[in-house]
């Protein structure tokens, strides 16, 4: 097997037995990027030299044993929202290409301390707006395991990069989904952390409220050790949660004898795709098999969930997005004359239709006459949704529902319709918005090999629970170790 | 409800874009369409409810008042589309 298909624990398994050097990696990350990535289109930016330099100081540190943590010496790829300093930072916009923000996010200067190497910056839907990477205003990324379909969104990129080996680990970012819903779709494992588990000073802001940076990564342990180094305070963002941050992947339990798993009734509906709602009836059957108890439970407000997002992520974005305004960086018109002209031609050139679309949506929302009925309206709302979470957490472990109603759809297929593709985020909306921690884990795939994913939920903090439960399943089955073919 | 075209006009001034005609056809359908599927929220119930701004019991995060060093300010030029005189050069104001 080449270097660049192993795990995060497989190689610093070989790195501390001086087996390999981290050069050699990269190496055939490299090599993998150059053979595959033409067809998948997974990044927009190689950081060689960087990766290179940073593969370099790994491997010091390893040959003197100083400071040598699982990550040192780790290729690993960035979700093009993250500010790495003097590197093209472009969340995919028009807006901002060419950007070079003057500092790094927190998030990666956390792995850099820990010896990680940056392989590259990775596509993504605009701004995170979206749930295929069609969103993307510089290219497409295919999904590995069906080349005409979409790897889902909005790290779409990050999730392709994974599955098809062009990095050993890969970051996303999340508000509605957008971390759980492309691992799902192209059978890779990915954690939206609790929200104020992971710095989010340096993430280009979407949601305020519900952003977080999460690993995705080929298996839940991999998974594991790269949260221990995300997480944390961070002096630099006020909502980073003062909690401490457990040695995750030591402390996963061998079984999950007496573990309560909820299957709420609100997610196993008619008119889902019946081969996706069976593999994960499968997968409870399997857990239930092994010790764990079942109970099937209610979370009735989810059916709102949707409506709340659709109207407190783009409020927030709206606000967020008012700083583009072709002052300090980013695109500027120079024709216009006078500030407001300047401002609405930057903001008209700069923005895709999805993020105007979303903006628009924001500001009617939060506008006089219109914000009681619509944004708090939808914040109470939010509310009744949390204590669904609340009542359940109080009698089960983990929840476990499917990560996404369909597998992959096709490229170009709910481009046109917003609402049929904001549908695609209905079972990982409900969870975010209490501010829940949520995996997917490869659960199967459906008859023309399409990749399903089961959806992990804890409580807030509680990421350790998800941890046990879904390395116990993974131990139990092999859908996370197979490949896409090209 | 159905918001429009005027709406959308309006929506766009206050969001600082210029949107074409045909654009304004396409978003009164589309907002349309999404705030139909939103106001299904109007049928519940939340008297007595305390909104959720935020979801983790935090409030009033504060530091010690004492200087550090910040991001350099020549970086922060670089990225600038127009400087002059160590300040962002912007057209007319009023």
């Amino acid at each position: 097997m080449d270097l660049n298909q192993l795990t995060i624990e497989e190689l610093h398994g070989q790195l501390i037995e001086k087996k390999i050097k981290p050069s050699e990696i990269l190496d055939s990350v490299y090599r993998r990027i150059e053979a595959v990535d033409p067809k998948v289109k997974a990044y927009l930016m190689l950081t060689k030299e960087l990766a290179y330099s940073q593969a370099k100081k790994a491997e010091e540190r390893l040959a003197k044993n100083d400071n040598v943590t699982e990550l040192t010496g780790i290729p690993i790829g960035i979700k093009d929202n993250m500010c790495l300093d003097g590197y093209e930072t472009t969340c995919a916009a028009q807006m901002l290409k060419g950007y070079k923000p003057p500092y790094t996010a927190t998030a990666l200067l956390n792995l850099e301390k820990a010896g990680a190497v940056f392989t590259g910056k990775l596509n993504m839907d605009e701004y995170a707006f979206g749930s295929s990477t069609e969103n993307s205003s510089f290219q497409t990324t295919h999904n590995p395991y069906d080349l005409t379909r979409v790897p889902g969104g909005s790290s779409g990129g990050s999730a392709a990069a994974v599955a098809s080996d062009m990095c050993i680990a890969a970051l996303g970012s999340d508000t509605g989904g957008s971390i759980k819903q492309p691992a799902s779709l192209c059978n890779v494992t990915g954690l939206r952390p609790t929200y104020g588990r992971v710095s989010r000073y340096g993430l280009i802001a979407f949601g305020s409220s519900l952003d977080q940076i999460g690993p995705i990564t080929k298996s839940v342990r991999d998974n594991a050790i790269l949260l221990k180094y995300l997480a944390g305070i961070d002096a630099k963002d006020s909502t980073s949660a003062p909690v401490g941050v457990p040695d995750y992947a030591k402390n996963i339990r061998p079984d999950i004898r007496g573990m309560k798993i909820g299957l709420p009734k609100e997610y196993f509906i008619d008119g889902m795709d019946a081969q996706v709602k069976s593999k994960i009836i499968d997968a409870v059957k399997l857990l239930e098999s092994s010790g764990a108890t079942v109970k099937e439970i209610s979370l009735p407000y989810t059916e709102y969930a949707l409506d709340v997002y659709y109207v407190v992520a783009p409020a927030e974005a709206s606000s967020n997005l008012a700083r583009f305004d072709g002052v300090q960086y980013g695109l500027r018109d120079t024709k216009a004359d006078n500030m407001i002209d300047m401002y609405k031609r930057s903001r008209s050139a700069g923005f895709g239709k999805e993020t105007k679309r979303r903006i628009m949506l924001g500001t009617y929302v939060l506008s006089s006459g219109y914000y009681d009925a619509y944004y708090k309206k939808a914040q109470k709302v939010r509310t009744l949704i949390k204590q669904d979470f609340d009542r359940a957490f109080a009698e089960v472990d983990v929840i476990l529902t499917p990560t996404s109603p369909t597998t992959a759809f096709k490229i170009g297929e709910k481009s046109s319709d917003p609402l049929t593709m904001y549908l695609s985020d209905i079972f990982t909306i409900a969870p975010n918005m209490a501010g829940m921690p949520g995996m997917s884990v490869p659960a199967g795939f459906d008859s023309s090999g399409l990749p399903i994913g089961m959806q992990v939920l804890s409580a807030p903090f509680n990421e350790q629970m998800i941890f046990d439960m879904a390395d116990f399943y993974q131990k139990k089955t092999n859908w996370h170790t197979i490949k896409p073919k090209f | 409800m159905a918001i429009t075209r005027k709406d959308v006009e309006y929506i766009a001034n206050l969001s600082r874009l210029e949107i074409s005609e045909s654009e304004v056809d396409e978003y009164t359908k589309q907002l349309s369409d999404i705030l139909e599927h939103i106001n299904r929220l109007s049928k519940i119930n939340t008297d007595n409810v305390e909104p959720t701004y935020f979801v983790i019991d935090m409030k009033n995060v504060t530091r010690e008042d004492k200087v550090e060093p910040s991001i350099d300010r020549k970086k922060v030029f670089d990225a600038a589309p127009s400087i002059e005189n160590n300040g962002f050069k912007v057209p007319k104001i009023i």
